[in-house]
């Protein structure tokens, strides 16, 4: 039993990442906090697809000169690759809507800025 | 030509996507050249498609394996299993994908001359095409990690897009809503493509199907994309970004906005008929999605009656036509296990909820173009400071009429056609379903007369009076939509035929999407 915690910490993490996120973006109002959750669920699920390709003891997936023994699989690392430059892209991108929210408001409130109601 | 129809589907996606990067160069010589290259490189799309969807019409489903040395070579040798980025173009793909591209062009055309006085027209086209990109891939991905990268690029540009006019406050309120809601909705995605991943390692939708074992995992991935499409695609319980995203979109993105949900609305089909077909209680999710499409029908109808804001008003419609598709399939998927349901009306239900994607993506498209045609003229989206724009907008009428005759489903219109395949086929389901879909319509009509009446018709207002009907392109836009809803309601048992019933094919035929990939089982 006690030899499988540490690899269950990751997955931990996971869950609590995730959860700290969810919390953030449905009861925070300020827009910078929203984004901030999106950044730490985006955190999260990448966390998640690293630990799945890692194996215990592994080795990087290179194929020259590699050493014996298993390797960590690759394929959750692009997975995870794609996932973070999609995501600096998101967020940039949210960035400059909160920026042109607060321009237009002075305020970065969500209670402040309900044009669109009803 | 024999080229071309072998690698139609990466170029489907490679041409959209050069042109989106190419633009902001070519615009520095000139926005007349810039407009030639763009409808050019579309219209070659527009081509390819077109002989994409005869070779499937008549050949079957396409599967498409990139850096293979034979494109149908799904399998390399010596693998098991797949394990290259492919695209797989079955029947209910290709409709999509004929959907997209119908609307894509209005909203092209319709823009020529729209953004005329905007600036940062460069970065629209690019984002316009980028948007395209988006949705054709998701449509004819075979690969889930693909579904979540094209899921982002057409959130992104989708986004983008809708708070193009920066200038306005609300549109980048309605912007944010909608890249915060698509951001979400993609993690999602990805978390359970993820814990699919780790049990399977795959990631082709064809070979996940075959080796789909259904344990509580594979159940918590199947919420999570569930929620996740539905998100996307503005069902009601969470619709809430839809009628904010939609009013403020300029014209032309809105239709296409609209049109990515309902390519949403393919990926939730998608995965539970073919990831996850035939494994769980196919009458307890049918009954999901059927609650799922009734609630939209009446929740969407009911909030649209008391609105004053012309796009907000025709957003609420959206949602709710949305509804229909999902009570048709619904109704379908309840049914799928059992074959003399499925064949005296599962099937019947199935076809008028995907003949209902396109109609509704026509006509609703049109609306969305002939609010914004206003808005054009007059500078107010506002239902009770317009009136008798009839009088001088003659062409933006007739678009009106047309529309909003097709979506109450007026019996010569497309919309009659697929509203009448279902009410027929859910009546024999269960009565009280056809009955409130019949209720649904009956108030959309009221809704749409109620628009009408206070925009175009009464006498003409003094501050309206020097409003001239809207430039060319824009009408062509229109008339794009509107030759294409009047072809439909002309021929619909053709379209039906031709069309409609080898995507229902496609969804209920689980074996021949896996065996595509997968080669016929031993």
């Amino acid at each position: 039993m006690m030899q499988y915690i540490p690899y269950n910490i990751p997955f931990i993490a996971v869950a609590l990442l995730v959860g700290i996120a969810l919390f953030i973006i449905i009861f925070k109002r300020n827009l910078i906090k929203i984004v901030m959750g999106i950044a730490i669920l985006e955190a999260g699920v990448n966390l998640f697809l690293v630990t799945l390709g890692y194996r215990a003891g592994g080795v990087a997936p290179i194929y020259t000169m590699t050493p014996e023994g298993a390797m960590v699989l690759p394929v959750p690392q692009a997975l995870t690759l794609t996932s973070i430059v999609i995501g600096v892209s998101v967020i940039a991108l949210m960035l400059t809507m909160v920026m042109h929210t607060y321009r237009h408001m002075g305020d970065i409130d969500a209670r402040k800025s309900r044009l669109l109601k009803g | 030509m024999e080229y071309l129809t072998v690698h139609s589907p990466i170029l489907i996606v490679a041409v959209p996507l050069l042109a989106a990067f190419v633009t902001p160069l070519i615009s520095r010589m000139g926005n007349k050249v810039r407009d030639t290259f763009n409808v050019t490189l579309f219209g070659f799309t527009m081509f390819l498609v077109a002989i994409l969807a005869i070779d499937i019409y008549t050949g079957g489903t396409r599967v498409y394996t990139l850096g293979a040395a034979v494109p149908e070579l799904a399998i390399p040798e010596n693998y098991m299993v797949p394990v290259r980025i492919m695209f797989q173009v079955d029947g209910i793909s290709i409709f999509m994908g004929l959907t997209t591209t119908i609307v894509m062009l209005a909203a092209l055309v319709y823009s020529l001359q729209f953004l005329k006085n905007e600036t940062g027209q460069d970065r629209f086209y690019s984002l316009l095409m980028l948007l395209y990109v988006g949705m054709i891939g998701l449509e004819f991905t075979g690969d889930m990690f693909n579904l979540f990268v094209f899921l982002e690029i057409l959130s992104i540009a989708g986004a983008s897009l809708a708070s193009y006019r920066t200038n306005l406050a609300d549109a980048v309120e309605g912007g944010f809503k909608y890249i915060v809601i698509s951001a979400v909705s993609a993690l999602l995605v990805l978390f359970a493509i993820g814990i699919l991943y780790g049990q399977y390692n795959l990631l082709s939708i064809a070979a996940l199907a075959n080796a789909m074992q259904f344990n509580t995992l594979d159940m918590i991935a199947l919420a999570m994309l569930a929620i996740a499409f539905v998100m996307k695609l503005a069902g009601v319980p969470l619709h809430m970004w839809a009628p904010d995203t939609y009013a403020v979109a300029p014209a032309g993105i809105t239709p296409m906005i609209y049109t990515s949900s309902a390519a949403s609305m393919y990926a939730l089909y998608r995965v539970t008929f073919t990831l996850y077909g035939g494994h769980f209680d196919t009458t307890a999710i049918g009954w999901v999605v059927i609650i799922l499409g009734v609630l939209s029908m009446f929740i969407g109808v009911m909030m649209a009656i008391h609105q004053t804001d012309i796009k907000r008003l025709m957003a609420y419609h959206a949602i709710s036509q949305s509804g229909y598709m999902l009570l048709g399939v619904g109704v379908g998927l309840a049914v799928l296990t059992d074959p003399v349901a499925l064949a005296s009306y599962g099937r019947d239900a199935m076809n008028g909820g995907i003949f209902h994607i396109i109609n509704n993506a026509l006509y609703k498209g049109m609306l969305f173009l002939t609010a914004e045609a206003i808005f054009f003229r007059i500078g107010t989206r506002d239902l009770n400071r317009m009136g008798g724009l009839g009088h001088n907008m003659k062409w933006t009428t007739i678009f009106f009429i047309i529309g909003a005759l097709a979506i109450s489903g007026i019996p010569p219109f497309n919309g009659f056609a697929s509203k009448l395949l279902i009410y027929e086929s859910v009546f024999r389901f269960n009565p009280l379903l056809s009955i409130i879909a019949m209720f649904v319509s009956l108030v959309t009509l009221a809704s749409f007369t109620k628009v009408f009446y206070s925009a175009f018709t009464g006498p003409e207002m003094p501050a309206y009076k020097e409003v001239r009907e809207v430039p060319r392109s824009m009408l062509i836009g229109m008339g794009i939509m509107a030759a294409c809803i009047i072809f439909f309601s002309i021929f619909p048992g053709l379209v039906v035929d031709t069309i409609v019933a080898p995507a229902t094919e496609a969804l209920i035929d689980q074996a021949s999407y896996i065996n595509g990939v997968m080669g016929v089982a031993p």
